[in-house]
Formats: C-alpha cells, sequence, structure tokens
C-alpha cells in the first residue's frame, strides 16, 4: 500500500540542498522516514482532537533496535504522536486517528484488532513518574500477573528481579520491595516504572518525556539504561533535550506544527540539518 | 533628566504606590478575618443553643421514678389452685394486689373516688411488672416483698419538678391529696428515681413511662441497612459507569443534569413516588423497613453518584494511564486501580448519604411509618417507624412526660449522627492517599 508514500519519502530525501533552500516553508517532510529493518510502519497519520488536526500526514518507521528520537517546540504533536503508536489516544475524548499505523505488519488502528494485547507489546513510559500507590513489587508483578505471563511465585518472582535488574533498580529496592513504589525518589520511581514496562516483555517502548522530572543524575542513569534496553527492544523517546535525543538516539524526527518535518541519522541532523526549521530549532532560534 | 515629568514632582517609585494602599490592604484582610470569625461563631453558638436546649430538656428522660411498695403475693389471687400453671398466673389479677398493698399502706383512704386516685399513682404497666416477677420466678407465690413499682407520668413529672406543686389545684394535672401521699412517699424513702431501662427496651405506647425507643430504632437499623445494600452498589455503579465508560453526549448530559436535579428534588416527593409505585403498583406492604429503604435509595442515590464521581475524578488520570499502558483492561484498570483508590471518597459520600436518610421523616410518612407501632420489627417486611418519625409522633403527643422522651430520643438521633460523621471522618483519614 505504502509504496507511493515510500517513494515518495525517498524522492524528498534525494532532494538537493539547494532544491530544500530554495522552498523553506515547505511542510513535506525531509529525508528518509523508512528503516531496513522496520518494526512500526506509520503511513500519513493524522490526528484531529476535534475539528483541531493535531497530526498532519505523519509517515515515520521504527526499526529493531533503534532509539528514535522526537524532538520538535511544545505543542508540535510529538507526544501525541507517540501515544497513537500504542492507541493511549483512544482514551482521549473527541480524539480521532486516521492513516495507517502497523506494528510488524499488521495494523493496529484495525478494527477488530484489541488494544489491551497491542499495549502489552508497544508499553510506554510516562513523563511524570506514575507507579501505582502499591509496594515496588506488586508495581512490578501487576503486568505479569493480569497477562498471566508466569506460572507460580517463584517465576513471578525472579521475573520482578530481571525487570528490576534490567532497570538498574534491583540493588536500591531488593531490601525494600514490600514498600510503597510512591516512597522512592522521583528518579527512582521513573526506573520503577521503566521496570513495570518491561516486565510485560513489550517489543517496542515509548517513552514520553521521561527524564522532564529528573535531576541530571538521575537523567544520566535513564539515559544510560535507554541504551542498554535498546539491545532488545525499539524504542520511541519524545525529549525537550536536544543533547538528549543525541546522546541517546540513532535517528531523530523534527515535528513542527503537527507536521514531521525533516528525519535522519541523530548525528545528521544535529550536524547538518537540511530544512530550515530544523536548523532554527537545534540553533536555538526558536523553540 | 532634563525630561520634565508630567506634575513638576519628582517620579513616585512603585514601592510608595504599595506602601500608600497596603494600609487599607490589611485592614480589609482583618475586616473579612473578623466577618468569617463571627460566622463561625455564631455557627458554634446556636449548635451550643440546640444541644442545650436539647440535653437541658431530655436528659431527665433517662430516669424515671419508682414507688416502693410491701406486697403480699396474695396465692388466693395469683394461683387459687395452686398449679402453678403459667397460663392461670399469666390471667391472675395483678393490680388487685396492688389495691390490696394500697389499702394496707393507706388504711385511712377509704372513698371510692380516693382509692382510685391511689392506685392511678402508679403507672397501668406495674401490673405486668409484677406477672413477669411471678413467672420468672414463682416461688414468690406466698410471700411479702418490698417492690419498687413503675410510677405514673404524672408523678414522675411531680418528682422531676416539672409539675410546680405552688400552683393551685385547680391548675394543676395532680390533686393535693395525691402531693400529699407523694410528699409522705418521700419522706419515707419510698419513692426513687432510677436509670430509665423502659426507654431502651421498649417499643411506643400510649403511655409515656411505658414508651421507648427501642421500635423505632430497630425500625432504623433495618431501614438503614437495606438503605446502604440497595443504594451503595447501585450508585458507585453508576458513578463508574457515567464517569469512566459511558461516551460523552446528549443522552449521558441529560443522565447528568437529571441526577443533579435529583439531589435537589423535596423528600416528600419521594415518598409520594414510593406511595404510588412501590405500594400502589408493586404492593410492597407498607409501612415497613423494606419500602422506606426503597424511598430512601432513590433518595440518597443522586447523593451517592455524585459523591462517587467526585471521587473517581480525583484520582488522577496518571494512574489510568499507568494500568492501560501496561496492557490492563479497562474494567481491569476500574477494579484494580481506580475504585480502591476512589473507594474512601465513596464511603464518605456513602455515609453522608446514609446520614441523610437517618434523619429523613417527609416521605416516610406518606408510606405509612407514621403508624403508631408498639411491636419491635423484627424484619425487613414488619411494620415499623424509625427514629425521626418517632420523634415527629411525639412531639405532637399533649403529655408533659413525652416532651423529654422527644428531646431524649433527639440526643439518640444526634449520637447517633454524630457517630456516622465521626466514621466518615475517620474513613478519610484513614485511607487518604498522596501522589
Amino acid at each position: 500500500m505504502s509504496t507511493t508514500v515510500e517513494a515518495m519519502g525517498q524522492r524528498v530525501g534525494a532532494m538537493s540542498a539547494a532544491e530544500l533552500s530554495s522552498r523553506p516553508d515547505s511542510r513535506a517532510t525531509v529525508g528518509d522516514v523508512t528503516v531496513a529493518n522496520p518494526r512500526m510502519v506509520c503511513r500519513e497519520v493524522d490526528v484531529w482532537y476535534g475539528s483541531k488536526q493535531a497530526i498532519k500526514g505523519v509517515s515515520l518507521d521504527i526499526g529493531k533496535n533503534e532509539v528514535v528520537s522526537m524532538i520538535g517546540p511544545s505543542g508540535c504533536g510529538k507526544s501525541t504522536f507517540l501515544r497513537c503508536l500504542n492507541r493511549m489516544n483512544d482514551t482521549i475524548d473527541g480524539c480521532r486517528v486516521e492513516g495507517s499505523i502497523q506494528l510488524d505488519g499488521q495494523d493496529i488502528y484495525d478494527k477488530g484488532l484489541d488494544p489491551v494485547p497491542l499495549r502489552a507489546q508497544v508499553g510506554m513510559v510516562f513523563q511524570k513518574p506514575n507507579p501505582f500507590p502499591k509496594s515496588i513489587y506488586e508495581n512490578v508483578a501487576y503486568g505479569p500477573r493480569i497477562h498471566g505471563l508466569t506460572n507460580n511465585k517463584a517465576e513471578l518472582d525472579a521475573l520482578v528481579e530481571a525487570s528490576l535488574r534490567k532497570a538498574g533498580l534491583w540493588n536500591e529496592v531488593k531490601d525494600r520491595l514490600d514498600q510503597p513504589g510512591t516512597g522512592l525518589s522521583g528518579g527512582q520511581q521513573q526506573r520503577l516504572c521503566i521496570a513495570r514496562t518491561i516486565a510485560v516483555s513489550p517489543e517496542v517502548i515509548l517513552m514520553d518525556e521521561p527524564c522532564s522530572a529528573l535531576d541530571p543524575i538521575a537523567t544520566a542513569i535513564v539515559e544510560e539504561l535507554i541504551d542498554e534496553l535498546r539491545a532488545n527492544y525499539s524504542i520511541a523517546i519524545v525529549t525537550h533535550s536536544m543533547q538528549q535525543a543525541a546522546r541517546v538516539s540513532q535517528r531523530t524526527a523534527y515535528f513542527h506544527m503537527g507536521d514531521l518535518i525533516e528525519v535522519g541519522e541523530t548525528n545528521e541532523i544535529f550536524t547538518n540539518p537540511r530544512h530550515k526549521l530544523t536548523e532554527d530549532y537545534i540553533t536555538g532560534r526558536f523553540g | 533628566m532634563n525630561k520634565p515629568s508630567s506634575a513638576g514632582a519628582p517620579p513616585r517609585r512603585a514601592i510608595d504606590i504599595v506602601n500608600a494602599s497596603l494600609k487599607r490592604r490589611y485592614a480589609r484582610e482583618r475586616r473579612f478575618r473578623l466577618i468569617g470569625l463571627t460566622a463561625v461563631v455564631m455557627g458554634l453558638l446556636f449548635v451550643a443553643l440546640l444541644f442545650a436546649d436539647i440535653i437541658g430538656k431530655g436528659h431527665t428522660a433517662f430516669q424515671q421514678t419508682y414507688i416502693q411498695l410491701p406486697l403480699t403475693f396474695d396465692a388466693g389471687l395469683i394461683d387459687p389452685k395452686g398449679t402453678r400453671d403459667p397460663e392461670t398466673l399469666r390471667s391472675a389479677n395483678y393490680n388487685a394486689l396492688i389495691r390490696a398493698a394500697l389499702r394496707d399502706v393507706y388504711p385511712d383512704v377509704t372513698e371510692r373516688r380516693d382509692i382510685r386516685a391511689l392506685g392511678s399513682m402508679f403507672s397501668v404497666g406495674a401490673p405486668s411488672q409484677l406477672r413477669d416477677r411471678i413467672l420468672a420466678n414463682p416461688d414468690l407465690i406466698g410471700t411479702t416483698q418490698e417492690v419498687w413499682l413503675l410510677a405514673d407520668d404524672d408523678i414522675d413529672m411531680l418528682i422531676k419538678g416539672y409539675i410546680d406543686r405552688d400552683l393551685p389545684e385547680s391548675e394543676r394535672r395532680v390533686k393535693d391529696r395525691t402531693v400529699e401521699w407523694v410528699e409522705r412517699l418521700e419522706a419515707e424513702g419510698r419513692i426513687e428515681k432510677r436509670f430509665n431501662t423502659i426507654f431502651f427496651t421498649h417499643g411506643t405506647s400510649r403511655e409515656p413511662e411505658l414508651a421507648g425507643i427501642a421500635g423505632a430504632l430497630m425500625g432504623t437499623f433495618y431501614t438503614l441497612v437495606l438503605t446502604l445494600l440497595l443504594s451503595f452498589p447501585i450508585g458507585v455503579g453508576a458513578a463508574v459507569y457515567l464517569e469512566e465508560f459511558a461516551p460523552r453526549n446528549r443522552w449521558t448530559d441529560l443522565i447528568e443534569v437529571n441526577i443533579n436535579n435529583l439531589a435537589a428534588v423535596p423528600s416528600v416527593i419521594f415518598g409520594l413516588l414510593g406511595l404510588a409505585v412501590f405500594i400502589g403498583l408493586f404492593g410492597v406492604p407498607r409501612s415497613t423497613p423494606l419500602v422506606a429503604s426503597l424511598v430512601l435509595s432513590l433518595m440518597t442515590l443522586p447523593i451517592m453518584i455524585i459523591a462517587s464521581r467526585a471521587a473517581l475524578k480525583s484520582v488522577p488520570p496518571s494512574i489510568r494511564e499507568a494500568a492501560l499502558g501496561v496492557g490492563a483492561s479497562p474494567l481491569q484498570t476500574q477494579f484494580h486501580h481506580v475504585l480502591p483508590l476512589a473507594m474512601p471518597g465513596m464511603l464518605t459520600g456513602a455515609i453522608i448519604g446514609m446520614a441523610h436518610a437517618l434523619g429523613e421523616t417527609a416521605p416516610l410518612l406518606m408510606i405509612g411509618m407514621i403508624a403508631f407501632i408498639v411491636d419491635i420489627p423484627s424484619g425487613f417486611t414488619d411494620a415499623a417507624t424509625v427514629l425521626p418519625v418517632q420523634i415527629f409522633l411525639w412531639a405532637d403527643s399533649p403529655e408533659r412526660a413525652f416532651v423529654e422522651r422527644t428531646s431524649a430520643a433527639i440526643m439518640v438521633l444526634l449520637a447517633f449522627l454524630i457517630l456516622m460523621n465521626l466514621a466518615a471522618v475517620l474513613l478519610r483519614r484513614r485511607f487518604e492517599r498522596r501522589w
């Protein structure tokens, strides 16, 4: 279905810099939106909140074992786009999604598709750490338990430990698993939320500004963690910090007013932006 | 510098303007605080006045006057055949025993009228008091005992000082010679005030000294239990559906407006509805806790739905997102996360709704709860009355002794209300969570 779209993406990608600078207000995506081994494929995604269009024809792939970062000024639609990827927008009244979003070839907005298993496959970490007001153990064990991923207590214990270890939290909390997750520090809470997400073994992890509420030290820990998680997961991360995007991601997508302006290798985008808007943003002229 | 300022004076600094207005601002603040304080003090004053009045009038109801009499349990009067058959003992003429005892104590009273006046110093319940004693212990037959007998309410009022002994006889319910007898009894130490257990163990009665709130209390208990069982699950269910699942459209808007309106409907309307629908249409037995709780459920439902929705709204959306994000279904999200967090607020709403139902009178008058029911109800379909209706009935009774009983019943009702509100506060404090 998407041959024309892909062709278009490549065509734009093939445009010369001279061609681009001649039409700096073009909103067509610059750069190649496709990857060689995509996990999620989004084509011409439109999102409306009531009558207001928040996302305009965005196409983007998320590849296996890569971190894609999405940057852009506030209100540009990057979080909205991220929340489309696991149908979290379903919970918002008046939100309408059009276009095609596929996970491993399956359209996730298919009428017959159940969002519950989808969200088990596409996990999400939110901007504000939101542990359940339950014990640390229960926070991590909740997902596996409702999905029936383990057969007995020993397996569940092992899974909780493994998840907390992957999230780099095990050593800090192993002696107080029965204490409330809300009693942890902000950075620890966010890592607990990451542990909770990876406990259900998702294939893709979406992170919506996961470090915006954290101090630099906690941020560094989480960033390190994201880098380690890349070995097993595909990660899409929304961030306000361009430094963070540069540090953790392989590809970067720049959003502006609902349009995907430019996609490319992260170091390409930051060292040699091809679109005027991207350049303005990363050089700090606005945003 | 050489640019002339408009007024010629040096430009005023902002801080000067601030300082100039500061005094006025503080004065306004002080005034506001004073008004608030006055309002609080006034409120407390009226509450104190209410309590002082009720307790002042009602505390004497917790005591009841008894008169001591040396009484011979004459075998010839109680059990002439000596069979000790409970049926015989039950139907014996115990009034005759009292009259005989009185003849012995007051041999000088011979006139019929005076003898009757003497007898009427005792409650009409006194003979059954004796009967119960004999039935419990038939060995007393043939012996002479000093027994304490329940005094009539007029004597009780006289002892408690509610009847002025200095008034002329014609303006007083108790005649001069009765006062004389009472004074003699007092001098002999044969009159005593005891804790009024009858008030807590008996149903209502035409005789104030035999009237109690046990029937109304049990009626209230059955009614409230059933009201809670009916309205809490329905209210919470409706709130969860409306708040979390229902689409936002014209229909749900209409439902919301109607629920808010229902909360403001005068309660007597609910009584009429109950009369027409539950009793008239469905044939639910009237004057029972069952129909009362159906009506009160209708009345408390809007309160409960509104409180439950507020409680659900106060659960941060991040918790829902977190649950949905790990793949919980909407129902699991509700039952595992949202409801437990909203429960304290819902329970508080439920208790406040129940307290509302506890004090409700008007709708119950419509469905027959005003009937005079002496028996203590033992089930949801027994005829019963409830505390506020009992208070209403007693307040309407002409006997002086019902005044203090009315106040005492109000005290009991208030005690339950305070207990319930306290429970609501404690629940809220106990389960309050912070995010």
